[in-house]
């Protein structure tokens, strides 16, 4: 089919220009507008990544200065947490897909939904201004009172930048709960909800009861930065691990804040490929709220080596190991979904498969940093590094890029290319553990993080690591350029090209402004492919079946 | 005719019968005004979190310096939060009012109201100034300038620290408060609210009634704290 057929209706042709775009109100434009940000943020992070990869190929610090590579994997975390995983997932694919999924024509509130938008790019041109003139150098925790006191860079706009990213977030949630308590089609129930919506519900409530402490303790910092108004520095009375304990108990739950919503995208994906309603449906959605409650009573295992008491950090461990068991009960549904499923090997499911690898290293190297013993031997080395990167490029990452895959030919009506979609995923599957895994061992053998030069002995494991690096460089370079190309010259991909179960696939792809033509009775539970088949055979052969 | 507005293709006798001040969104009335209240509830819930971060650090350096802190609100002036107390619960009758008026229908009662809440909050903020205008050449500000005779320097400051935090993040509540309820008394005064949607009038009495809550809690933990003492 030619590309200037013309298409039906729908919400990308249903305007045209800057303005239709930049004041508009629907959610699925909303979720363009994030997924054109967040991929510009990640650029600019993958950016900062790039530069430390090639500083770290050899011992001495000679591509860049200490202070520099200081600023390097400081604005690299920042991005990458605040503007990127943060967002990516609940701000592209939630925007897009929660009214769809729950057959509702808009969120609750569509204006409060651009305004998230809006706060947040707000925050990105302060980081960005932060990054222009020269950057920051406290690494992403804004540890005191060397953030306040010491640091000669631009703490407070980079601090102001995360303050904002934070109460687009809220936003973002608060918009995400009113929509599924209040915005269901008629018949769909909560436990016909699907997975992804439930994993959404459960990154909501972290986004409303955590980020706010988050927002407080960042204008605290800046009063005590600006004013010398002493909450956490020595000199001024203040306590610095007070700052610690506020900073993490949002920076934990963040951390369920970028994986929940990953979580909700594998389900989709291995249910969708596997043809079967996933294993356990009522324990997996229970799963993402129980990870979203002890999420927050676990952010004293950053802090084992702060001068914390022994006895909360004893408490904090078990507390800590107590989450990997709504995790294993995530991993071994998805995997008890594809025992006598009907697996198709499509892209997405590829992301899927990846991410259940991933996540499982990292998730079991997250219950053996939990062990204090281990924590203290390996605090601050490239262990931690490797474990946080397993679980957030490894798995948040793959998720959103495996969703991105599934939901682009809703998101375009385009199919992009299979084969060079299948080598970018296998390219990225590989390029990330050959980056990462090496940092295991480098941490183990006693390599710290954040420093720019390291002895000759782990220098083979770390040009391993920036090997590993350009592999997956090229890997999310490869989709980023046939995502562009597909969105003209792809293939139209029809309503539903993965026959998927659901309301999203039920709409036209594009969908048009008001998702459905009219509101949708739901009347078969989530993912019932079988109840599906019986319903098409009822539809199509009514007269014949009667004698 | 156009699939970007599916309304008017399939339920054309709906869409003409929609009621007045229904988004396009919405199903019904009550659906728009369920969806609107509880976002507000689960706004006031992040505030509370807010706030929340703060009354930690409060009962981290309360616990770590009792007499300080003691000394600290003792030099406060009891008599001016009583009347500012006194004055915000006023407030919050005030607010109740308007959005018992506004649920009745009657558009000049929901603005005298209204007009009243914002000058309440006025007085508030007015005494609050001139405390701080005490504070200032009492040289109780925190940063270069404080100074303390008494003992325990370093505790009042951060006493002072804390005070001027809460009360100050409190009032900007209350600024924004007011700059909300001064636009809202436009649109009443031009009739934008019915008793079946009034969602905005009573959505900002909720968030009324939380800023003066915050005081109900600030208020003893700020200047009732040593009086028992003596």
């Amino acid at each position: 089919m030619s590309s200037n057929e013309t298409a039906p209706t729908n919400y990308l042709n249903a305007d045209y220009g800057v303005r239709s775009w930049l004041f508009t109100v629907d959610h699925k434009r909303i979720a363009i507008l994030y997924l054109i940000a967040v991929t510009f943020f990640f650029a600019l992070g993958g950016l900062m990544a790039v530069l430390i990869r090639l500083e770290l190929a050899t011992p001495a610090g000679d591509l860049v200065q200490a202070d520099v590579y200081n600023r390097l994997f400081t604005m690299h975390g920042v991005l990458m947490i605040f503007f990127f995983l943060i967002p990516a997932i609940p701000g592209v694919l939630g925007n897009f897909l929660i009214p769809i999924m729950i057959g509702a024509k808009d969120m609750a509130f569509p204006k409060v939904n651009l305004a998230s938008w809006y706060v947040y790019m707000a925050g990105g041109l302060f980081a960005a201004w932060s990054m222009l003139h020269g950057g920051v150098d406290t690494g992403w925790t804004f540890y005191t009172p060397f953030s306040t006191a010491f640091s000669n860079t631009y703490v407070i706009s980079t601090a102001i930048g995360g303050f904002l990213a934070g109460f687009s977030s809220i936003l973002t949630g608060l918009n995400f709960i009113v929509t599924v308590h209040r915005m269901r089609a008629p018949g769909l129930t909560w436990f016909r909800l699907p997975l992804f919506v439930w994993s959404l519900y459960a990154t909501a409530i972290v986004q409303i009861l955590a980020t706010p402490v988050l927002a407080i303790t960042l204008v605290l910092l800046i009063a005590e930065r600006a004013f010398r108004i002493g909450i956490f520095d020595p000199a001024l009375g203040g306590d610095p691990v007070l700052f610690q304990h506020l900073f993490w108990f949002y920076s934990h739950p963040a951390v369920y804040i970028m994986i929940l919503p990953a979580f909700g995208v594998i389900s989709e994906l291995v249910s969708a490929f596997a043809r079967k309603r996933i294993f356990g449906y009522r324990v997996v959605a229970a799963a993402s709220v129980s990870i979203a409650v002890l999420g927050f009573l676990v952010w004293g295992h950053h802090m084992f080596v702060s001068s914390q008491s022994p006895y909360a950090g004893v408490i904090f461990s078990l507390l800590s190991m107590l989450v990997a068991v709504p995790s294993a009960v995530k991993v071994f549904n998805w995997t008890a979904t594809l025992y006598e499923g009907s697996v198709s090997w499509e892209t997405p499911m590829l992301y899927a498969l990846g991410f259940i690898g991933l996540f499982t290293i990292g998730g079991l190297t997250g219950v053996m940093l939990a062990t204090m013993g281990i924590d203290i031997h390996v605090h601050d080395t490239y262990f931690v590094v490797a474990h946080f990167h397993y679980v957030m490029v490894g798995a948040v990452l793959m998720a959103y890029l495996g969703g991105l895959h599934f939901w682009w030919p809703k998101i375009t009506g385009r199919m992009y290319p299979i084969f060079w979609s299948k080598i970018s995923a296998l390219l990225v599957f590989v390029g990330f553990n050959l980056t990462f895994f090496p940092q295991f061992l480098l941490g183990y053998l006693g390599m710290p993080r954040r420093y720019h030069a390291y002895p000759d002995e782990f220098q083979v494991l770390n040009v391993l690591s920036s090997a590993g690096a350009t592999v997956l460089g090229v890997g999310y370079l490869i989709p980023l350029v046939y995502f562009f190309w597909s969105m003209r010259y792809g293939k139209r991909a029809g309503d539903n090209p993965w026959d998927a179960f659901g309301l999203e696939w039920e709409t036209t792809s594009p969908p048009p402004t008001f998702n459905f033509p009219a509101t949708p009775k739901v009347t078969l539970e989530a993912y019932d492919y079988t109840g599906r088949a019986e319903a098409r055979l009822a539809r199509t052969q009514p007269v014949r079946s009667s004698p | 005719m156009s699939t970007a507005e599916p309304d008017a293709r399939t339920q054309p006798v709906a869409s003409k019968l929609r009621p007045w001040g229904l988004a396009h969104h919405f199903e019904s009335l009550s659906q728009q005004q369920d969806a609107s209240y509880f976002g507000m509830w689960i706004f006031l819930v992040q505030e509370i979190m807010f706030f929340g971060g703060l009354f930690t650090a409060y009962i981290v350096y309360r616990t770590a310096n009792p007499t300080a802190f003691a000394l600290g609100s003792d030099s406060l002036d009891l008599t001016l939060g009583a009347v500012n107390t006194a004055v915000l619960i006023g407030s919050s009758l005030t607010m109740a009012l308007a959005v018992w008026a506004a649920q009745t229908g009657r558009r000049r009662t929901i603005v005298v109201f209204i007009i009243l809440t914002i000058l309440l909050g006025g007085v508030f903020l007015g005494i609050k100034t001139v405390e701080y205008g005490h504070k200032w050449h009492e040289h109780h500000v925190p940063g270069p300038s404080f100074h303390w005779d008494g003992p325990e320097a370093r505790g009042v400051q951060m006493f002072f620290n804390l005070y001027f935090a809460m009360t100050g993040l409190h009032a900007l509540h209350m600024v924004v408060g007011m700059a909300i309820l001064a636009a809202v008394a436009v649109w009443a005064w031009r009739g934008a609210f019915t008793p079946g949607n009034h969602n905005l009038v009573e959505g900002l009495g909720l968030y009324w009634h939380f800023v003066d809550i915050v005081w109900i809690f600030l208020f003893p933990l700020l200047y009732l704290l040593g009086r028992h003492a003596g």
